[in-house]
């Protein structure tokens, strides 16, 4: 087949072999090179090779209220290492090891088996966050236990019970899905990030920027000294708006309900509290949260997760009679609108029934208002048409996000035929409208979004962007970009909006809906809702009880001109709209107290005080406080404020 | 015919120092994987080599032309199965290297080696041309370029560059000329800025590593450092402080890829110049053999044993010392691993039977 004459060349077939003598001698130089005359150079380098960059940690900035009292604090935290020794058993000491750290020995195994595809000279984590007296354990097993050390990092001491944890949000570790995003490319895995509310919203203000130092160790991982050290940057401390006792208030008026309280300075949109419920424990997050708490906190059908205020969207039922009443005075209908009202009235074909059954009788604006007469705003609704609704509505911002800077907000719905051809390629059918007219329907909207759009008719149509930090505390890319500075206004009337904040004021006096919600001394204008339409999860859930299918409802704010404060309650499941408004007035009370415990307005106990802008008639025995156009009341109440939010009293731990 | 066969024709002297160096790969990877977890190590690679021998007889007794002869079927299921590895294969570390069959995982590339090995030895023996021409350039070229493509896809960098020596060997024993010698490694030059383009940025990270390792001490350079202090420290005799690089897992996979620097730490100048001395008479002989061989196929099969192994000991050696990219390719006979030994010995095989029958025709 092949001849034997046709072999392959002798000279080339030498050639190859002084090729490979070459290649031997050039591979026997490289080892002389290393072993011979290197030898000395890299003995010492095996001796102290060991640089091991260490991170220094930058803190983590704390955040404050807006008086600089601490709601969100570090926390010096332990963890227990063990390095590792090849010529030692690491299980040899395990059970003495599980003792000291309150751990089974079995988890002490799995820990140091987890480790063992790792390099040496990566020390195993025994256990994270541990206690004063493991520590001690730890300090005074030296001698026994010479493989385990310990190192200190700062984690995250947040309030205790879940107070204010929706706006706060929590951290932990970045992950794998976040760090292919583009804006979180220059993190790198293992890092502490914000995960939600204002820590993630102003996560890189917080964070800082690490630290590290060039720490040389021997084989055995421990440390014998350092080559060289760049600091880490603390985090800038964020103080939000918020007022640590309005959030209290807040907070307790909102215990054991579901739903949610924001309360806001309409002439500035400084968030002043913020809660919602139910809530959850940030301080699970800050070590690390286990896989049962999690799934427990995600499937919870209640979603404590859920930052209502801003992300709960709803029927804005009866408080969207307000956004009506502005629509139709512009339009030059309401102040002249009288209805009859019997309970009820027919419309395209349908009745409509009022939520008093036996009527309210005649009817004008204002009392349509504090009497929330649906007829009225039935008929309002029908003469305005869905358009020129959908124009006011819009304008003041529902439907929308308000822009306010935390993350995930929501923007409802504000429908409109346009709305309706787009989003169900259907006409929209003119009986759509009556439901409208008192908040019902397709109308959903967000907390925030209603407080806002009542704070702009209250403000004389000046529309704030709500926010939680003062832009002036921030870098100014941060302000552009969150277009605090946008000064809106909607041109409104101004007989037309006093007219309706008058009214608005009655809502809490006897011949209003919330007279049980009335504070003696405090002029609140306010308005009341209850919504048929929940969410779907808590109408499955409530299903069976009729009486808790209705969401109440509650905008207010005081005093009625020139507002300070407006305050927004969901009461979900709270059935009627005074029992959310009796809730709102435990804020404003505690604004009210607050400013008249402030040295410009004390006065002694026993005497009384000038608070301004009182409209509503004294009542109970108060009539001799009225003098010379000012009223006087006498201080009560010899309540604490806060220094720290809840759970951050000096030494606590999470 | 099978008279002229026999086991007295075996080179018994080339399977010695075989087995020398798997000895030492043995007492190396046992050495090496004392406590860790892959302790143990050095008993599986016994049995590996004990396998690697038996089939080694086996393939002896094949008649190496009855292999040439089906070389085109081998070559059509050498390429489905890498084509099917990237299709099916197990990902393992951001690579599809892997299939997984019943009796455990299997690297295909591994064993293409030895179908190209045959298939341009076949080649070669057939083109009766005095002088290679341009046709047997590109012919060459695409037999050994496409499964070279495949496993750059994969990707594994190391084992495609493994395929090169052996069209360079068959093209250089086939009759290649200075002339073409130049204007083919004009072209590859040429071509460099383009292949590196292609390649993936950890691989370029490993390529440039190794150039200025100072540069990044505790990422990519950190294993051609470790790789260096530990042969540095070994000294003339053998390190002081009995291989801490290797002991104390600084040095990265001291059992396979970085074997030789674990040697060489422990062992010192001595040990590991007496290493290299072993696989150099493995290659002389090999060398031998060759011309020996009864006609110019079994020439070009053992000739392609020579430019495989060489260049893994070129290439392995070459980065622990540092003239070598981190390529993620094995030493041959030493380095634990299945798939590698099972190799050599197989190629071995083919060689013996080629040695068996020179006086045969």
């Amino acid at each position: 087949m092949f001849g034997r004459e046709e072999k392959v060349s002798t000279i080339r077939l030498t050639a190859v072999q002084y090729v490979l003598l070459l290649m031997f001698l050039v591979l026997g130089y490289g080892l002389w090179r290393l072993q011979v005359s290197g030898s000395d150079y890299y003995s010492s380098l095996a001796e102290k090779n060991r640089i091991r960059k260490v991170p220094i940690l930058a803190p983590r900035g704390k955040i404050v209220d807006r008086e600089g009292r601490i709601i969100v604090d570090n926390y010096p935290s332990f963890t227990v290492l063990m390095s590792r020794d090849p010529t030692r058993d690491p299980f040899a000491d395990v059970d003495l090891i599980a003792k000291g750290l309150h751990m089974t020995p079995e988890e002490v195994r799995d820990r140091i088996r987890r480790f063992a595809g790792m390099p040496q000279y990566q020390p195993i984590y025994l256990k994270e966050d541990i206690t004063p007296d493991e520590l001690a354990f730890v300090e005074s097993h030296r001698n026994e236990l010479r493989d385990l050390d310990t190192i200190m990092e700062h984690r995250r001491l947040y309030p205790r019970k879940g107070f204010m944890a929706h706006l706060i949000g929590y951290v932990g570790e970045v992950s794998e899905d976040m760090l292919k995003q583009p804006q979180w490319e220059l993190y790198a895995p293992g890092d502490v990030v914000g995960k939600s509310g204002v820590e993630l919203q102003y996560n890189q203000l917080l964070m800082g920027q690490n630290g590290y130092r060039q720490a040389v160790v021997n084989s055995r991982g421990k440390e014998l000294g350092q080559l060289g050290e760049t600091e880490a940057v603390p985090g800038q401390t964020l103080k939000v708006t918020v007022d640590i006792d309005l959030q209290i208030a807040a907070e307790e008026a909102l215990e054991d309900k579901n739903g949610a309280i924001v309360a806001m300075d309409p002439r500035t949109g400084e968030i002043l509290a913020m809660a919602s419920r139910p809530t959850f424990d940030p301080n699970q997050f800050s070590v690390r949260i286990s896989r049962t708490d999690w799934n427990a906190l995600v499937n919870d059908p209640a979603k404590p997760l859920l930052n209502k205020s801003i992300q709960a969207q709803l029927a804005p039922g009866s408080t969207f009679k307000i956004i009506m009443a502005t629509a139709g005075w512009q339009e030059g209908i309401a102040q002249t609108l009288n209805v009859h009202c019997n309970g009820g009235a027919t419309f395209y074909g349908r009745r409509f029934g009022c939520w008093v059954k036996n009527g309210h009788g005649a009817v004008d604006l204002p009392k349509a208002i504090y009497q929330s007469c649906d007829v009225f705003f039935y008929t309002l609704a029908e003469k305005l048409g869905i358009d020129r609704i959908a124009k006011y509505a819009t304008g003041f911002g529902l439907g929308q996000k308000t822009g306010i800077d935390l993350p995930n907000e929501v923007s409802g719905v504000m429908p409109s035929e346009e709305w309706k051809i787009r989003n169900f390629k259907q006409k929209w059918f003119a009986g759509e409208t009556i439901s409208v007219g008192i908040g019902q329907g397709a109308v959903a909207i967000t907390p925030v979004q209603l407080m806002r759009a009542i704070a702009a008719i209250s403000m004389d149509g000046r529309m704030v962007v709500p926010h939680v930090i003062n832009p002036t505390d921030l870098p100014s890319a941060y302000v552009e970009a969150a277009h605090y500075l946008e000064a809106k206004t909607i041109p409104i009337d101004s007989t037309g909006w006093t007219t309706i904040t008058d009214a608005m004021s009655r809502v809490l006096l006897p011949e209003g809906t919330a007279p049980s919600a009335h504070v003696p001394g405090i002029d609140i204008a306010g308005k009341t809702g209850s919504a048929q339409i929940v969410s779907l999860a808590l109408r499955a859930k409530h299903m069976k009880n009729d009486d808790f299918a209705q969401n109440g409802w509650f905008v207010g704010f005081t005093p009625r001109r020139n507002p300070e404060i407006i305050v927004c309650v969901l009461f979900e499941g709270g059935e009627h709209g005074k029992l959310a408004a009796r809730l709102a007035t435990q804020v404003i009370k505690a604004y009210e107290d607050k400013k008249r415990r402030q040295p410009a307005n004390v006065a002694g106990k026993g005497e009384k005080t000038d608070v301004g802008a009182l409209w509503s008639v004294p009542v109970g025995g108060h009539e001799d406080d009225l003098k010379g156009g000012h009223f006087f009341v006498p201080v009560t109440g010899a309540g604490r404020l806060a220094t720290v939010a809840p759970g951050l009293e000096a030494g606590h731990r999470p | 015919m099978s008279r002229f066969i026999s086991y007295r024709d075996f080179d018994w002297s080339l399977i010695f120092f075989v087995l020398v160096i798997c000895g030492l790969g043995v007492i190396e990877i046992r050495s090496a994987t004392m406590h860790t977890k892959f302790a143990g190590a050095h008993i599986r690679q016994i049995y590996w080599v004990l396998g690697g021998l038996a089939a080694m007889f086996v393939v002896s007794l094949i008649n190496y032309h009855a292999l040439l002869d089906s070389v085109h079927w081998m070559y059509l299921v050498a390429t489905g199965s890498l084509v099917s590895v990237l299709l099916f294969g197990q990902k393992y570390l951001g690579a599809r290297r892997w299939i997984k069959l019943p009796f455990g995982h299997f690297q295909p590339s591994e064993w293409v080696k030895l179908i190209l090995i045959l298939a341009i030895a076949k080649y070669f023996a057939e083109s009766r041309h005095q002088d290679l021409t341009w046709g047997d350039f590109v012919k060459a070229g695409a037999l050994v370029g496409i499964p070279m493509l495949m496993v750059l896809a994969q990707p594994d960098l190391g084992t495609a560059l493994t395929y090169f020596p052996i069209a360079a060997m068959g093209l250089f024993l086939g009759g290649l000329r200075w002339r073409q010698a130049v204007v083919v490694v004009l072209i590859l030059v040429l071509l460099m800025p383009l292949a590196w383009h292609k390649l993936k940025p950890y691989q370029k990270e490993r390529l440039t590593s190794f150039l200025s390792p100072d540069a990044d001490r505790q990422g990519s350079g950190y294993q051609v450092i470790q790789s260096l202090i530990a042969v540095g420290s070994g000294g003339m005799w053998g390190s002081a402080t009995a291989g801490s690089q290797t002991h104390f897992g600084y040095l990265p996979v001291p059992q396979t890829d970085f074997i030789f620097a674990a040697w060489s730490e422990e062992r010192g100048f001595v040990g590991a110049v007496a290493l290299l001395l072993l696989y150099f008479m493995v290659l002389m002989r090999l060398t031998q053999n060759a011309q020996m061989a009864p006609d110019r196929p079994g020439s070009f099969i053992v000739m392609g044993v020579v430019a495989v192994l060489a260049f893994h000991i070129l290439v392995n050696v070459g980065m622990v010392v540092g003239f070598m990219p981190v390529t993620g390719i094995p030493l041959p006979l030493m380095s634990y691993g299945g798939s590698s030994v099972l190799f050599m010995f197989l190629a071995l095989g083919i060689v013996m039977n080629v040695r068996m029958r020179r006086f045969v025709n």
